[in-house]
């Protein structure tokens, strides 16, 4: 992500520890009632859903740091990623598709794709890296 | 787009973070601009020549291949 700690970097910061804290306690409690508890309904519902948008949650993080990042050439980076990581996860998404259409790969829970998008985010992260070392830096 | 921001910063002693403390940007993005990578916006490149006190055109030229270089 942004590389340096502008002060929309440091609230990214913050916001994505709340939000992958809320995941891992929203996940043990759909684990634990849901899944091994046995509850059903509009509860098993929301417990069931509450995961998801902790990870929901992210992609509004990534937007609000796109809007609230200042530097334009860190936001310009941080657009170039996420568009990386949009290509990368909708392409493996429809190939693994066609290879699970013709039962060659097992099928999987939709939520990889957000995963494949951070993934990709990671991986375009690694590309501005090796792309945008600093050249011809002076003292 | 050409520019002679290092130049300019050397005149003055400047380092990279100086420079970026003064603009209020990050020094990834003053190198990045300075070695060529990255062309600023309009505004910025307004707040860069009110920082050396010169217009925009004594610090940036187009690049030779688009013909006024």
């Amino acid at each position: 992500m942004t590389r340096c700690s502008s002060p929309a970097a440091r609230r990214y910061a913050r916001r994505l520890f709340v939000a992958m804290a809320a995941y891992l306690v929203t996940l043990v409690l759909a684990v634990a009632f849901v899944r091994d508890g046995g509850v059903t309904g509009p509860l098993a519902w929301l417990l069931a859903l509450l995961p998801g948008l902790s990870v929901a949650s992210i992609f509004w993080i990534i937007g609000r740091l796109l809007v609230e990042e200042t530097d334009e050439y860190l936001r310009m980076l941080l657009v170039r990623q996420a568009l990386f990581a949009s290509g990368f996860a909708l392409s493996v998404a429809t190939l693994w598709g066609f290879l699970d259409t013709f039962g060659l790969v097992p099928r999987l829970p939709a939520f990889y794709l957000a995963v494949l998008w951070f993934l990709g985010l990671g991986l375009g992260n690694c590309w501005t890296w090796l792309s945008d070392r600093d050249t011809g830096r002076s003292p | 787009m050409n520019n002679r921001l290092k130049v300019l910063r050397a005149e003055r002693g400047w380092s990279q973070a100086d420079l970026a403390e003064r603009l209020g940007i990050s020094r990834q993005s003053v190198n990045a601009i300075e070695t060529g990578r990255y062309d600023p916006s309009l505004p910025l490149a307004f707040r860069i020549a009110a920082v050396f006190g010169q217009r925009i055109e004594a610090i940036f030229s187009p690049a030779a291949d688009h013909g006024e270089g």
